[in-house]
């Protein structure tokens, strides 16, 4: 009988290292899915093409039937961050999306071409360039229809404007998400099993079983789990399983406009991510880069991975997460000497002592 | 115009602000004035990027009084029982009936505290159901059930006179469920991401343990007759000195996660705590032999005890919820890594504590 165990993987008997970080080969079976099994399935963000249209974070309210919260996570509260267009703030026990919104400006000290003010002389450039565009639709819609292409994105780039000859802008967006991580921090430490490893490789929580201790909470290194105050349980993404064992693809995804979200087997989302990120490095966009994708990472690589266009802790992700329970070991043996040290100091106590 | 993304890398910070934090202009939202206390300056100044300042991890969702308040009646129960055992093996009868006392109730009310906790407390049996090593809160389990178990039943029969031999065979199991009691809590809080915690991983067990100790000790020399109560008096000096070495190794560490430690409400906590338990040892060594000096440095100790715990459970909340204990270590493993120094993904655990 196959026995779908909620103990780390490391702990399952499927996995003779007792690992407790590194790479997996397959997860779902670590977990006990010994017999045939889905593909482990993930989320491929490509932040160089998210518009910050939000779509993902309402899909996920709507399907979840997620209650509403301000950036502070407040339940049924409206409140506005003040500091930007990103009113979720972030990921919570009601928002399972959170599109990070992020303004950026530099000075540029290159001479720019410049159209120059009208009626203004010198305007050399002018005579070079195409007459205004009325109407030629074909150029445009040719230039969106290839706004995956990287050629494309650096001249027609949604993100980057520019607000003078000496001064650029240019607005990051990406939309977070719980990593379902290869060894989860939360998943390890639940004492009552109600978080567990699907068959799909993610990583659920039981509602029926969580009795809200919280422990999850302060060890997810991204802060993405937490608890529903008025509830008491823990709440976080699930990649829609439900949807997933009707053959669905999860929600966010399905409503992503610009296949910023891209689901599917993980296995093919990481071929297609390294690719995309090649194409963007060979187009000189040098900051690009893929976060989470490496399975030797601190976490033996997340479920859900992003491309990035500037450092992690931008977008407010930790730069170096490691599953906490990596150092498990370290802090049992600490602890069985301090228990051993307890005893030895109350024998000594004990028999430094004259009875009377 | 075609700059854009494709320029490498540098140049580009955040359009409403600088483009990093200074860590020595960072105020702590909701920490106040009172945030500040600049007068030991730990670490440079660094630099480091947030998104707009928010925490990356959550905070720990533990209530306060409860769960530091379990950490020292853990702490003190534990260190008790093992007192109990010992002192009934070699025939104390008085400070082993005080010792089992404090270890039943302790071991009471630290279930009370524990369940009190939950966001479903009437789901606490849910813990029975499985048992995970690799989460100290199910292993906790597993110990407090049968240390409460154990040290309640002998207390209660200690009090009632019943079954002398059973109270026996009772103190000797919740003397060995005891000491993991009292430990096991540091690996709790160690085995999260909470950068102040995390990082002492190693060192909080004995923090724990140490504190546990003088607090046990205290309480049990604060009820005993003196001429029984010397085993207590030594428990409890040993265990303050080494509770006094092990947070001065944790506060005076050179990783920036040792600043909330001095900073803050944590700060102050950690100080009236260092300034108890050392006042409590110093008082027992000098006046532990008279019944009023026994009484004052038992409390003393016990008092240090308790804000030692709520010290650490503040500097972790706290490092918590400042985003630069999350990325400026991060940051420097990253880079440590990069140099070849170490291979990717290793950190440097705090060394193991030599006493």
């Amino acid at each position: 009988m196959t026995t779908i165990s909620s103990a780390s993987a490391a702990f399952t008997g499927n996995d003779p290292g007792n690992r407790l970080y590194g790479p997996v080969p397959d997860v779902s079976e670590q977990a006990g899915y010994v017999d045939e099994h889905p593909k482990r399935v993930g989320f491929f963000t490509d932040t160089s093409v998210c518009i910050g249209c939000k779509a993902c974070e309402v899909a996920c309210k709507e399907w979840n039937t997620l209650p509403m919260d301000d950036a502070h996570g407040k339940r049924d509260a409206i409140g506005m961050s003040g500091m930007s267009y990103d009113n979720t703030g972030m990921l919570g026990a009601n928002s399972w999306r959170h599109v990070a919104f992020i303004e950026q400006t530099r000075t540029v000290d290159l001479p720019m071409p410049s159209i120059g003010l009208p009626g203004e002389k010198n305007r050399p450039e002018l005579a070079d360039l195409p007459a205004p565009d009325t109407g030629d639709l074909d150029t445009t819609a040719k230039a969106q229809a290839s706004v995956l292409n990287a050629e494309a994105l650096s001249e027609f780039d949604p993100q980057t404007g520019q607000t003078g000859a000496d001064k650029q802008i240019r607005w990051l967006m990406s939309s977070d998400v719980c990593k379902h991580c290869t060894h989860a921090g939360c998943l390890d430490v639940c004492p009552t099993g109600a978080l567990f490893r699907t068959e799909f490789g993610t990583v659920v929580v039981q509602q029926d079983i969580c009795n809200g201790c919280g422990y999850c909470v302060p060890s997810c290194p991204y802060g993405v789990i937490d608890q529903r105050k008025d509830d008491g349980r823990v709440f976080k993404c699930t990649m829609c399983y439900d949807r997933l064992t009707d053959g669905l693809q999860p929600a966010c995804a399905s409503a992503c406009p610009t296949q910023s979200i891209q689901f599917g087997d993980l296995d093919e989302l990481q071929a297609r991510a390294d690719a995309r990120l090649a194409t963007l490095q060979e187009q000189g966009v040098e900051t690009a880069r893929l976060y989470g994708r490496d399975e030797n990472d601190g976490v033996g690589g997340a479920g859900a991975f992003f491309l990035l266009l500037d450092e992690p802790e931008v977008y407010g992700l930790p730069p170096d997460p490691i599953v906490t329970t990596r150092d498990l070991p370290a802090m049992w043996k600490a602890a069985g000497k301090a228990t051993l040290m307890m005893i030895g100091v109350a024998a000594t106590a004990i028999l430094g002592s004259r009875r009377r | 115009m075609t700059q854009g993304i494709t320029t490498p890398g540098a140049g580009w910070r955040r359009a409403d602000g600088p483009p990093a934090q200074k860590t020595q202009k960072r105020r702590r939202k909701g920490g106040g004035r009172r945030g500040r206390n600049a007068e030991i300056a730990m670490v440079d100044e660094v630099e480091f990027t947030s998104y707009y300042g928010r925490p990356i991890i959550k905070p720990p969702v533990w209530k306060t009084p409860d769960v530091p308040l379990y950490l020292f009646l853990g702490g003190a129960a534990g260190s008790s029982s093992i007192l109990a055992a010992m002192a009934d093996l070699t025939d104390r009868p008085a400070l082993t009936r005080v010792a089992r006392v404090t270890a039943g109730a302790g071991s009471i009310l630290s279930v009370v505290a524990l369940v009190h906790d939950l966001g479903r407390p009437e789901r606490f049996l849910h813990m029975l159901r499985v048992f995970k090593v690799t989460s100290p809160l199910s292993v906790g389990t597993y110990i407090l059930s049968p240390f409460s178990a154990a040290a309640g039943a002998t207390a209660a029969v200690e009090l009632l006179g019943w079954f002398p031999r059973l109270k026996r065979f009772g103190g000797v199991v919740s003397a060995l469920f005891g000491g993991p009691l009292a430990t096991y809590t540091g690996v709790l809080l160690a085995n999260t991401a909470v950068p102040s915690w995390h990082h002492f991983h190693t060192k909080l067990p004995f923090v724990f343990g140490g504190s546990g100790m003088a607090a046990g000790g205290g309480i049990c020399m604060a009820f005993t007759p003196v001429d029984q109560a010397g085993p207590a008096r030594k428990m409890a000096v040993t265990g303050a000195v080494i509770e006094l070495a092990v947070v001065h190794q944790v506060e005076n560490d050179m990783s920036i996660v040792s600043e909330p430690y001095h900073e803050g409400r944590a700060g102050k906590l950690m100080r009236a705590a260092k300034a108890c338990t050392a006042a409590g040892a110093g008082l027992t060594v000098l006046a532990g032999r008279t019944r009023a000096g026994a009484v004052a440095s038992g409390t003393l100790l016990a008092a240090g005890s308790l804000l030692t715990r709520f010290g650490v459970f503040d500097a972790g909340m706290a490092s918590a919820r400042d985003p630069k204990y999350t990325v400026i270590p991060q940051r420097e493993r990253v880079k440590g890594a990069g140099d070849g120094s170490l291979p990717t993904g290793t950190s440097v655990p705090a060394p193991d504590v030599v006493l």
